[in-house]
């Protein structure tokens, strides 16, 4: 197991160690405390030899013990539940703060390059198995051991002949745990894989059940899923059986161990080795012994996915941050909207170059459409403006000052960004508008919906400005989803904006009045418009046109037309007649 | 729940014999204690070693053949509570299968999935716990409490005693509990949506400089989210010092009063023995039991969510005497033709009621389209668009009026033939794991390459195809995720077109193209497939502008049926859109 992990995880609970020494102390009394119930319950038996001879006197005493160690065994337990308890919940909390912390501030390449439902699982689950099979798990396997130690101490001060016939079968049962669990874990793996490849095709045929309509595909769909169920009962079975296999072979190792510590001890006593009571004291130790080894084995078990979880955890945690600001970097105020790209050379793999001595120059208040098909890169130049990343070579200047010496905040405040992926969060209309102020008025709100052409329909919602936001956004239309996000913009007022105009599913009355806010919003704003609209295009100052990554175009409407490039040929194909 | 039994009625020997097998061994279990006692209250007593190892031997036959009947059991469980799973499943499957759209609309596809995966996952393991368990803890339970009555019924009240008490702080820890399980749920949910937002929001997060208070806002719910745990952990950590408590008074007791009981001779030391080990033994049983409860509880849920499904019946489905109706020859008919049709969703409350007007998804619609023509049909999101075209494959059944294809009514085609008849290309662009020529395949099993081929030029595809290290063989994998959207549509519409279907409808799929490929791909559709009727959905006009009759949908309804110059002068609403893309001169031209 790997101990520089372990060490690292343990590192988490730092702040909490009162809690974990008291756990461990109090798992060590409280088996200490049950351990000896047996003992005495023996020795009150040992006091009622039978008809008239039983020596009431000692089995109070002796009783008085018992119960009090039962009550010692009792708080102890319950007072260690708690402090786990507590290590457990403030970890994961600890770990899961510090993990989203850490994707707010990582490069943006990290967060696009990996899957987010993935990660979403590393932030939710991983935690959670760390919590349960390391936190838990090391108690457990703590207990566990002191129960095993502690029994055989137990017995030892009582017989070392009939502990030794426990040891001699201790093997068999540590053999039995663990050839158990091995054998499930492998087919555990292949159960779930299984189970998982038939997720996977449900997920995908039920998904698409309209196509599988559509295309008649029903019957060799479900001939696919009867051949992936009949793999997953094979091995289903299998895995079912061998582990509930654990439970009746404990419990026949247990009676094996139950009959040899009755009948070698039943001769001791006879022979007058030990009494009655001490025999009925080892019975129930016997009963117990092999219990403890079935939950050591099952914790490793736990303990190796929990270490692989927090492998995972701390594949977020490990990341690099973006660079951090310059420490003279400066804040940038008042801003007109001037941008200059120089030389700048930039690809997300060195392999594939993308953007290749890029020049352009911006005045402030100018429109700039960046056009080309689907998938042509066209968000590559916001993702460097805003500075998601950094350019490999050249520079871009905001105001005539580079934007690496600017702090990222500041210049990313001075862009007003709309894109078609709308985005809001899961609070008020209200919250979602004040979102990038939190302390404006609800008059500047309201002005700012009312420039956005979103206060009519807010007005018109349930409880109008303070309707809460489903998370899928159900309540909104994309069209008006899209309103709220040029109204948060508003409220903000920046001197630069970046906007993405929809390329389709919105409704044209929505669409003409986003046209109408995105109009009023440009004015006097520098604008880096991603373009579908002819309108937008032929008015724009300045035409970038990309194609697969490259700039392969840049000037006027007009200009470009003559040239007869690549943009001519896409503004022409519209008007082809088709046949 | 129990009407589920039904998959079980192949596995009557297992689930039978199981718990029978299962009782043999509790039996066995149950002997144990009363044999130590009397190798104590015998053996030892008389001094008489041959009867103790004797006995011992008892023990050990005991435990050989407990073994061997309980793992006969445990195999019985995992075939039947597996096969019941597996039949299950497929049966959930295939009745999945025979759903119309409206059905599964209703549940909505990832409620489907759990029902099929997560719920049918429970149903099994209770059956499982039923074949292993369920005969067995409550039998050791009132086992271990008829034994000990059987030694001493006074000294049972005790058990008795403590088997209420246990009971009643199951009852009251669980109660308490459970409901703050839930409230914990709750805020984990929470706690993923915020995470979800961030990922997904990240760009406007920074653009806005708000990290810090996302990161306040996470650590908030995080706080909320472990201080309910904590909460729940509290009460929950007294459940097992509760329970060993109540067991070991219990154990205290019988000594207490077993004394007294042995000191008028009425009781031996074994006995005593042997009753301590019952109290044991009931503790154990009882947890199982608690554990049955909820495992059974939550299955019951599983059952009635499963259960669901199958009590919906598809709305669409063959009517009897389905036949086509074979054409005179010679004669000629309309490909498809839609007969003033009306179309309201199920559930979009019932259109006779007040407000009918609003309700319907479709309203009044009449057209044909000879075979050949194209079919251009636009208008905003929600003004049925979508729902027209899915009308002709039947995928919902109108209210009003009748959808013809090939001059016959589709209500009374045989589903399957209405269906080949046409090329569906949805509008979201979505690929089956497998490879290209998998993919293709879809309408036609046994399509050539050279087939295939001819359809990926048609839609622009068999450039990129081409390119491909394995061609028609490349990997495709879920959803179709290693390919561009462009490349997806594509793919989807040469789909379509393998085996050259008669009708083929193109759903808003040309979203992610860009113009130029956009006109080739209808270019090529054209010359390439003459006969095929053509029905194009877009929000585009220029994709729609050439078409041979436009259809503008407003609201459902029909407000303008033409060609492309005509409409754009009397049709406002299309006059409308075609100004917010085009200007007035690139309309005009």
């Amino acid at each position: 197991m790997n101990r520089k992990l372990l060490m690292r995880l343990l590192g988490y609970t730092r702040a909490y160690r009162v809690y974990l020494i008291g756990a461990f102390v109090c798992a060590v009394l409280s088996v200490s405390a049950s351990l000896l119930g047996p003992i005495l319950v023996g020795r009150a038996i040992d006091q009622m030899l039978g008809a008239g001879r039983v020596d009431f006197a000692s089995i109070v005493q002796i009783l008085f013990w018992f119960g009090a160690s039962i009550a010692a065994s009792a708080l102890f337990q319950w007072v260690m539940s708690l402090c786990t308890n507590i290590v457990v919940h403030r970890t994961v909390r600890d770990l899961r703060c510090e993990a989203f912390n850490k994707l707010n501030g990582v490069a943006l390449r990290y967060i696009d390059s990996n899957a987010h439902g993935d990660l979403m699982n590393r932030l939710i689950n991983d935690i959670d198995f760390v919590a349960d099979g390391l936190l838990q798990g090391l108690t457990q396997l703590f207990t566990g051991i002191i129960t095993i130690v502690g029994t055989l101490l137990f017995m030892l001060s009582v017989n070392a002949l009939i502990t030794l016939v426990v040891v001699l079968v201790t093997p068999l049962s540590l053999f039995v745990a663990s050839f158990i669990a091995k054998k499930t874990n492998n087919m555990f793996k292949e159960q779930s894989r299984t189970q998982g490849e038939l997720g996977g095709y449900v997920e995908e045929m039920l998904g698409n059940q309209k196509v599988v309509k559509a295309f008649s595909y029903e019957q060799r769909s479900a001939q696919k899923f009867r051949e992936i169920n009949a793999r997953l009962y094979q091995c289903g079975q299998k895995a079912q059986f061998f582990s509930s296999l654990s439970n009746p072979c404990t419990r026949f190792v247990n009676g094996i161990v139950y009959a040899a510590v009755g009948v070698v001890g039943a001769l001791s006593a006879i022979s007058g080795w030990i009494t009655v009571g001490q025999l009925s004291s080892f019975l129930t130790y016997a009963n117990q012994y092999t219990k403890p080894f079935n939950e050591v084995t099952a914790v490793i078990t736990q303990l190796q996915t929990a270490f692989a979880s927090a492998q995972r955890v701390f594949g977020i945690l490990d990341e690099p941050m973006e660079t951090p600001d310059k420490p003279n970097a400066r804040v940038l105020k008042d801003c007109q909207g001037r941008v200059a790209v120089q030389q700048v050379f930039f690809s997300y793999q060195p392999q594939r170059p993308l953007i290749e001595n890029f020049n352009l120059t911006v005045e402030p208040g100018q429109r700039i459409a960046i056009v080309g098909p689907t998938g042509c890169g066209k968000t590559t130049l916001i993702n460097l403006l805003m500075r998601f990343y950094d350019v490999d070579a050249g520079q871009i200047l905001v105001e005539g000052t580079p934007v690496q010496d600017i702090t990222r905040n500041s210049l990313r405040r001075m862009f007003g960004m709309v894109l078609q992926d709308t985005w809001l969060y899961s609070g008020t209309v209200r919250d979602n508008i004040a979102y990038g102020r939190p302390d404006a008025s609800m008059e500047e709100i309201m002005e700012a919906a009312k420039k956005a052409h979103a206060h009519s329909f807010i007005m018109r919602l349930p409880q109008g400005y303070d309707t809460v936001l489903t998370e899928d956004g159900g309540n909104l239309s994309q069209g008006q989803r899209q309103l709220l996000c040029i109204a948060r913009v508003m409220l903000v007022d920046p001197p630069m904006l970046i906007l993405d105009e929809a390329t389709s599913s919105i409704d044209t009355r929505t669409e003409i009045r986003i046209q109408k806010a995105f109009d009023h919003m440009m004015q006097g704003r520098t604008s880096f418009i991603v373009a579908h609209r002819l309108s937008t295009i032929r008015e724009a100052d300045k035409i970038l046109v990309m194609d697969s990554g490259h700039i392969v175009e840049q000037g006027r409407h007009e200009e470009l037309l003559a040239k007869g490039g690549f943009y001519a040929k896409l503004y022409n194909s519209q008007f082809a007649a088709e046949a | 729940m129990f009407r589920l039994a039904r998959f079980l009625r192949d596995f009557k020997k297992q689930v039978i014999l199981g718990p029978l097998f299962k009782l043999t061994e509790a039996i066995f279990e149950l002997i144990v204690p009363l044999v130590m006692a009397q190798i104590i209250d015998v053996g030892i007593e008389n001094g008489d070693r041959g009867y103790v190892l004797r006995m011992g031997g008892v023990l050990l036959l005991l435990g050989v053949v407990g073994l061997c009947c309980a793992l006969v059991c445990q195999y019985f469980a995992s075939v039947a509570s597996q096969g019941f799973g597996t039949k299950l499943r497929n049966a959930l499957f295939d009745h999945i299968n025979s759903f119309s759209h409206a059905e599964i609309d209703k549940f909505g596809t990832p409620s489907l999935i759990t029902r099929m995966t997560n719920d049918i996952n429970q149903l099994q393991y209770a059956v499982a716990m039923l074949i292993r368990l369920v005969v067995r803890a409550p039998f050791l339970a009132i086992g271990a409490l008829v034994m000990a009555i059987s030694i001493d019924w006074k000294l049972s009240l005790v058990f008795l005693a403590a088997v209420i008490l246990i009971v009643i702080v199951l009852y009251l820890v669980m109660g308490k509990a459970v409901p703050f399980y839930r409230q914990l749920q709750k805020k984990l949910d929470k706690i993923s949506l915020i995470a979800r937002e961030n990922l997904e929001g990240n760009r406007v997060i920074r653009a806005f400089a708000k990290q810090d208070a996302e990161k306040t806002r996470f650590a908030a719910a995080s706080e909320d989210c472990a201080a309910t745990a904590i909460r729940v952990g509290k009460i929950s950590a007294l459940l097992n010092p509760a329970t060993t408590v109540i067991i070991n008074v219990g154990i205290l007791a019988v000594v207490w009063f077993g004394a007294g009981r042995v000191n008028e001779g009425d009781l031996l030391q074994g006995q005593i023995i042997a009753l301590v080990n019952y109290m044991m033994q009931i503790l154990l049983a009882l947890i199982v039991v608690a554990n049955l409860v909820v495992t059974f509880t939550k299955a019951s849920a599983c059952a009635t969510r499963v259960n669901e499904v199958f009590d919906t019946s598809p709305s669409v489905t063959d009517q009897p005497g389905a036949h086509r109706e074979e054409p005179a020859p010679g004669t000629k008919r309309d490909a498809i033709c839609f007969d003033n049709v009306s179309f309201a969703y199920v559930g979009a409350e019932k259109p006779e009621e007040e407000d009918k007007e609003e309700k319907y998804a479709l309203r009044g619609l009449s057209f044909t389209a000879a075979p050949g023509e194209t079919i251009g049909i636009i208008g905003g999101t929600g003004s049925g668009k979508s729902t027209l075209v899915n009308l002709i494959p039947r995928f919902y059944d109108v209210t009003h009026g009748a959808v013809r294809v090939d001059g016959q009514d589709v209500r009374t085609y045989p589903l399957e033939l209405l269906r080949s008849k046409i090329g569906m290309v949805p509008q979201r662009a979505t690929l089956f794991a497998g490879t290209i020529a998998d993919n293709l395949r879809w309408r036609k099993p046994d399509a050539t390459e050279e087939e295939m081929e001819r359809a990926l030029k048609i839609a622009q595809a068999w450039e990129f195809v081409q390119k491909l290290p394995d061609g028609l063989l490349a990997p495709v994998t879920q959803g179709g995720r290693n390919f561009s959207g462009g490349q997806r549509q594509r793919l989807t519409i040469a789909r379509a077109l393998v085996g050259e279907p008669e009708i083929l409808i193109l759903d808003d799929s040309a979203s992610a193209l860009d113009f130029a490929t956009d006109a080739a791909l209808r270019r090529s559709i054209k010359e390439e497939t003459k006969g095929m009727t053509v029905l194009i959905v877009s929000q585009r006009a220029s994709s729609i502008r050439r078409a041979d009759q436009i259809i503008v949908l407003d609201d459902g309804v029909p407000v303008g049926i033409g060609k492309h110059e005509q409409l754009l002068d009397s049709c406002q609403v299309y006059h409308e859109i075609c100004l917010s893309q085009l200007s007035e001169q690139e309309a005009r031209r």
